[in-house]
């Protein structure tokens, strides 16, 4: 029998913006823990077993576009055809062509701008959210700071950014750090402020000094939500990141997109979306596999 | 471990010298509560109440719902900072919750362990396991307990402390009741062997009059009955004197004689009567209920 979890699970309204449901993707098969490890019920739950039955509607689709720009029905110049964008990755990765190589590198560059960014913004929003979440003081200090710039909305903080930190890195893994970091922030907090009061009365019953009760309560209280948080800022870093690298960038995805833009290659730029939106579905696998190590105690059998 | 005396202020803080308004304890007390005050609002739940336990007995508290009796039981485990009065409860206090309150991050054996200052507290931990007959599941989640498995395992988390007092809140109500009653023989067997004082919060008078050595009615904030059970146990529950004592508490808890033949009675918690014209044995509930 299973006892009613008293763990958190997210508020509602915070979930499942996986980059799944953001791109459309075949959006399915990493759905599927989701119930478990999260406590939500995804969408594609029912379709388990017969998971084939979804590529339908996304190969049709495909299958058109390519019928429409082979009968000159889609431009090439406005969008290029599925053979095209496969044709152009293939070149832009493969050694025998004149752009070998761009693909690669302009991904290392990105993923090195994001990881930097993402891994700064979950330090400081974690870390922020902890103080907020223990003390009295830390909330009332910190929480009217946070909750007010996390209204200003990102994109309009460009031009100051311009302004402050030129066109160089700094602004870019700034910008991705930033996004991170106020996710992280509230969901920490309200993953520690969320922690069953009852399991914080054992822990008074059972004798457990300060230090004791926030590893052995409130930590692992607050941690289903934190990692909740850790996927919606890994999504909104990598949507800062996509803006970000568009501004002046001299290396990097985004460059690439604006380089394309000038050629109109549109195929270049349908490329770079489709490797964004890989690299959003991997770092969204990534932690749900995170969330299954760290929170196996919810799926009710031993590993 | 060296008794302690814990007052109302101070019932936080392990390193709290005892507080002036702790009375002084004589010894074989388990616990003692003088002038215990506890408002909700202008709600007077506890209203000057006096009480003290003998070391090793088993007392049962019973109550209508809201009379405060869970209100007396987070007192004495210091989980109430509001109340005002005197309480002194020398001695390690353990609590078992009406729900097991396992910590569902924590396998069973590291639930047991939490908290617990012994040199080797895994070994202690595995042993009172065994005595609750749940050995086997010890690296269980505690999700995956069934009920009566889970309260099993509080009761020796809440054990393996070798506690002077120990605070039952109706931890038998949510169990089916095939399992309560093979509980109810688990938590004699362990009281006998271990004589902790008990206070077991109830609503439910046939559990009292199968377990305790007295029978407190709460009513008016105070302890407004009591009556001592000396019939050795297990007891027949069609005993004569049993069922003379189920009708006089059953009395003393506003049950009219008249309807006291619905036996066994249990009151339903949380929800009272809205229907003016409902005396109180609105609350009462059939057997099959």
């Amino acid at each position: 029998m299973l006892v009613p979890t008293p763990a958190r699970t997210a508020p509602a309204g915070t979930g499942s913006h996986g980059f799944a449901a953001a791109f459309g993707g075949p959006g399915l098969v990493v759905a599927d823990d989701a119930a478990a490890a999260g406590g939500r019920q995804p969408a594609g739950r029912r379709f388990t077993g017969q998971g084939w039955l979804r590529l339908i509607s996304p190969v049709v689709a495909v299958g058109l576009w390519q019928a429409a720009s082979s009968t000159g029905l889609l431009p090439a110049s406005k969008l290029g055809s599925p053979a095209s964008i496969v044709h152009t990755a293939y070149n832009l990765i493969v050694a025998d062509s004149p752009t070998y190589g761009t693909l690669q590198s302009s991904l290392l560059v990105s993923c090195e701008r994001w990881a930097m960014g993402f891994a700064a913004g979950v330090v400081a929003g974690v870390f922020l959210g902890v103080i907020s979440g223990l003390s009295r003081a830390g909330e009332t200090i910190l929480d009217p700071i946070m909750q007010a710039l996390r209204s200003v909305p990102l994109l309009g903080l460009i031009p100051l950014f311009i302004v402050w930190f030129g066109i160089g890195e700094l602004p870019k893994v700034l910008f991705v750090t930033l996004a991170a970091t106020f996710l992280m922030y509230i969901e920490t907090f309200a993953g520690i402020r969320n922690v069953d009061r009852k399991l914080a009365e054992v822990g008074h019953v059972l004798g457990l000094r300060r230090s004791e009760m926030l590893r052995h309560i409130v930590l692992p209280g607050a941690l289903p939500q934190v990692l909740t948080g850790l996927r919606l800022s890994l999504v909104a870093s990598l949507l800062a990141l996509v803006v970000g690298e568009q501004i002046n960038a001299s290396a990097g995805l985004g460059f690439m997109i604006t380089q394309a833009e000038q050629f109109l290659q549109t195929s270049v730029i349908m490329v770079a979306l489709i490797v964004y939106a890989i690299l959003g579905l991997l770092a969204d696998a990534l932690v749900r596999l995170l969330e299954r190590k760290a929170l196996v105690w919810r799926r009710g059998f031993v590993e | 471990m060296a008794p302690r005396l814990r007052g109302i202020k101070e019932i936080s803080s392990e390193r709290a010298p005892a507080p002036p308004q702790a009375h002084a304890v004589p010894s074989g007390v388990a616990a003692s509560l003088r002038g215990v005050t506890r408002s909700f609002g202008f709600r007077k739940v506890l209203g000057g109440l006096d009480l003290d336990i003998a070391a090793g007995e088993f007392v049962a508290l019973i109550g209508r719902s809201g009379s405060g009796k869970s209100t007396l039981l987070r007192a004495l485990a210091g989980l109430d900072q509001e109340v005002t009065g005197s309480i002194a409860a020398p001695g390690p206090v353990s609590v078992a919750f009406q729900e097991p309150r396992l910590v569902p991050w924590k396998r069973v054996l590291a639930n047991v362990a939490l908290g617990l200052r012994a040199a080797d507290p895994v070994s202690v931990a595995r042993t009172a396991l065994r005595e609750v007959g749940l050995a086997e599941r010890e690296s269980a989640w505690p999700l995956t307990l069934s009920g009566g498995e889970a309260q099993r395992a509080s009761l020796a988390r809440a054990l393996v402390r070798e506690p002077r007092l120990l605070l039952l809140d109706e931890p038998f109500s949510a169990l089916d009741a095939l399992t309560r009653i093979t509980i109810h023989r688990l938590v004699l067997s362990l009281w006998e062997r271990h004589r902790p004082a008990v206070l077991l919060v109830t609503h439910d008078v046939d559990e009292a009059l199968a377990l305790a050595d007295r029978v407190l009615v709460l009513g008016d904030g105070r302890i407004a009955h009591q009556a001592p059970i000396t019939l050795p146990r297990p007891r027949d529950r069609d005993h004569p004197a049993l069922s003379a004592l189920r009708l006089r508490l059953l009395t003393e808890l506003g049950v009219p004689a008249d309807s006291t033949q619905l036996t066994p009675v249990t009151f339903r918690s949380g929800m009272p009567s809205r229907i003016p014209w409902a005396p109180p044995r609105s609350e009462l509930r059939g057997p099959t209920d």
